[in-house]
């Protein structure tokens, strides 16, 4: 059965060139950066190589750079360091109502903690007008964190509009480019963010390993502590095999980065374009045209997100959903509903992120293979049956 | 480690006595799109045994397994026996669901005990019409 893997959202494989960096850090260079001997000098070595490394993919100084153990941790470090560290200046944040929960949850956090906390709201396509950004600023606000790309309907936001609204208002201005960095050109000069958020398993290098840039003069408090690691901003021994992953990825996304959008784009554009040609009522979630190179969303409507997942499982090709059933919490995706798409067609929402490895005969096979399954489910649907009745009748 | 195991993917990927029953006795229906899961149960009955049971769902890999069970499990009972099918009887002849989607197997037998109490309330008011 052919094989078609299309989830890089939630990871990409690993490049062989990234393991084979990684390799002499889980064999003979064990030692601990923080070391003063022969040891500690080979990690540390490590560890500022993947750092200039980093910091190249996105145009920022090495010394911006803090590594931590994923997206996730890099969020939060972010949106709770940076506000407490300037909490004597005010308590108010703003993010966008579609952010990823490393981000949202931590602003809830800093509501138990005291600090206001204002939602953007965004358009049907998951875009962030900066003119809401800049209505919902007020003399207290020290903190806004806005995507620079959403990760489950692959909209660009308009980071750079925002950043120059955030600079004449002097508040510090995070972004987290989670989904974008290393996939999409991310330039910190050229975004005038503060601080950026990425994370290695997005662009083909290990799990368990992420970075956050901070501009120098902005001060951050670490949530982390212990010892001085990471400049006293994230305390704990570093996991130099990963960061050394983490940094060759960065290395080679920034060479290869124009070759794989124009590898990636033409792909999903054949999937935004003739999957709903092939199957009624489906609508393309996300921007139509600015999103990342290598997503594609939908919803189906009718049906439920989970089992379509599971059907396309059985047939080898491997997706994602933001469905309520698909979820942990049983909640549809927050996302969806910002966008103002109703709970029942959220339901039948699916995710093909495809990856370097994604080729013209795979993205055959999941057109050819899709159909049958979504009628299938339809046939089974109660809401489709109602659907069709109520065509028949009107008719 | 697979989600579900290997009795609930047959019954996905199977599933069993799916479909509409025209001129049902009863009809029930639970759920709604929001919260997931819907289901719409048909019962067909004679000699007060389950004759026929049919159904059709809208819901996760857990919803569609779950159905499929139930039928299986009313198909052919009498009413009282059909009515003693529980979530937690319903789990336990799938082996066990993922915890997260035990609510769906209540629907199940919901939709079907719905379905039931539909018929007897068309019995009563028929009995009614005729004394």
């Amino acid at each position: 059965m052919q094989k078609v893997y299309l989830d890089n959202t939630a990871t990409t494989p690993l490049l062989p060139e990234v393991r084979e960096a990684m390799m002499p850090y889980l064999e003979g260079v064990f030692g601990n950066p923080s070391s003063l001997h022969d040891w500690g000098d080979g990690a540390r070595e490590a560890l500022e190589t993947a750092r200039d490394r980093v910091a190249r993919l996105i145009g920022a100084d090495a010394e911006g750079i803090i590594f931590t153990g994923s997206g996730t941790e890099a969020n939060n470090l972010a949106v709770k360091g940076l506000a407490m560290a300037q909490q004597k200046k005010g308590k108010h944040v703003v993010v966008s109502a579609i952010e990823h929960f490393s981000v949202l949850h931590s602003a809830r956090t800093l509501e138990k903690w005291g600090f206001e906390v204002s939602e953007v709201p965004v358009d049907k396509h998951g875009t962030v007008d900066p003119e809401d950004v800049r209505k919902s600023l007020r003399k207290d606000t020290v903190l806004v964190s806005v995507m620079h790309a959403n990760g489950e309907v692959g909209t660009i936001e308009p980071i750079g509009e925002i950043a120059k609204i955030t600079r004449e208002n002097n508040v510090v201005f995070h972004t987290d480019a989670v989904a974008a960095a290393g996939t999409v050109p991310v330039d910190i000069k050229e975004l005038g963010v503060d601080a950026l958020s990425l994370a290695g398993n997005q662009f083909y290098g290990p799990k368990g390993v992420g970075a956050l840039w901070v501009r120098k003069g902005v001060r951050i408090m670490p949530i982390i502590d212990g010892g001085i690691q990471e400049g006293g901003r994230r305390a704990g021994t570093e996991n130099v095999p990963a960061i050394a992953g983490l940094g060759k990825a960065a290395e080679l996304a920034e060479r290869d980065i124009a070759k794989r959008i124009k590898h990636l784009a033409p792909l999903r554009d054949r999937l935004l374009k003739e999957l709903p040609g092939k199957i009624e009522n489906v609508v393309v979630t996300g921007h139509p045209r600015n999103r990342l190179p290598g997503h594609a969303s939908f919803c189906v409507e009718f049906i439920e997100g989970e089992a379509m997942l599971m059907l396309l499982n059985s047939k080898g090709v491997a997706v994602s959903s933001g469905s309520a059933c698909t979820s942990r919490a049983l909640k549809a995706s927050h996302v969806l509903i910002a966008m103002g798409i109703s709970h029942e067609l959220a339901q039948g929402s699916i995710l093909f992120t495809l990856g370097i490895d994604s080729t013209a005969k795979g993205i055959d096979y999941v057109l050819e293979t899709m159909p049958p399954v979504v009628d299938r489910l339809r046939q089974m649907s109660p809401l489709y049956s109602k659907f069709t009745k109520a065509s028949k009748g009107g008719k | 480690m697979p989600v579900y195991n290997e009795k609930v993917m047959d019954h996905f990927m199977n599933p069993r006595n799916v479909g509409e029953i025209d001129n049902a006795d009863g009809v029930g229906e639970v759920g709604n799109p929001v919260c997931g899961d819907m289901m719409t149960f048909y019962i067909k009955v004679k000699d007060n045994h389950l004759e026929d049971v049919k159904y059709k769902t809208f819901g996760c890999g857990a919803a569609i397994a779950v159905s499929s069970m139930v039928s299986e499990m009313a198909k052919g009972k009498t009413l009282e026996e059909a009515k003693k099918i529980t979530p937690k009887s319903v789990a336990d002849e799938l082996k066990g669901l993922p915890k997260q989607k035990f609510h769906c197997s209540n629907l199940g037998a919901q939709a079907l005990g719905k379905a039931i109490e539909d018929y007897e309330g068309k019995q009563k008011t028929k009995g009614g019409k005729e004394q």
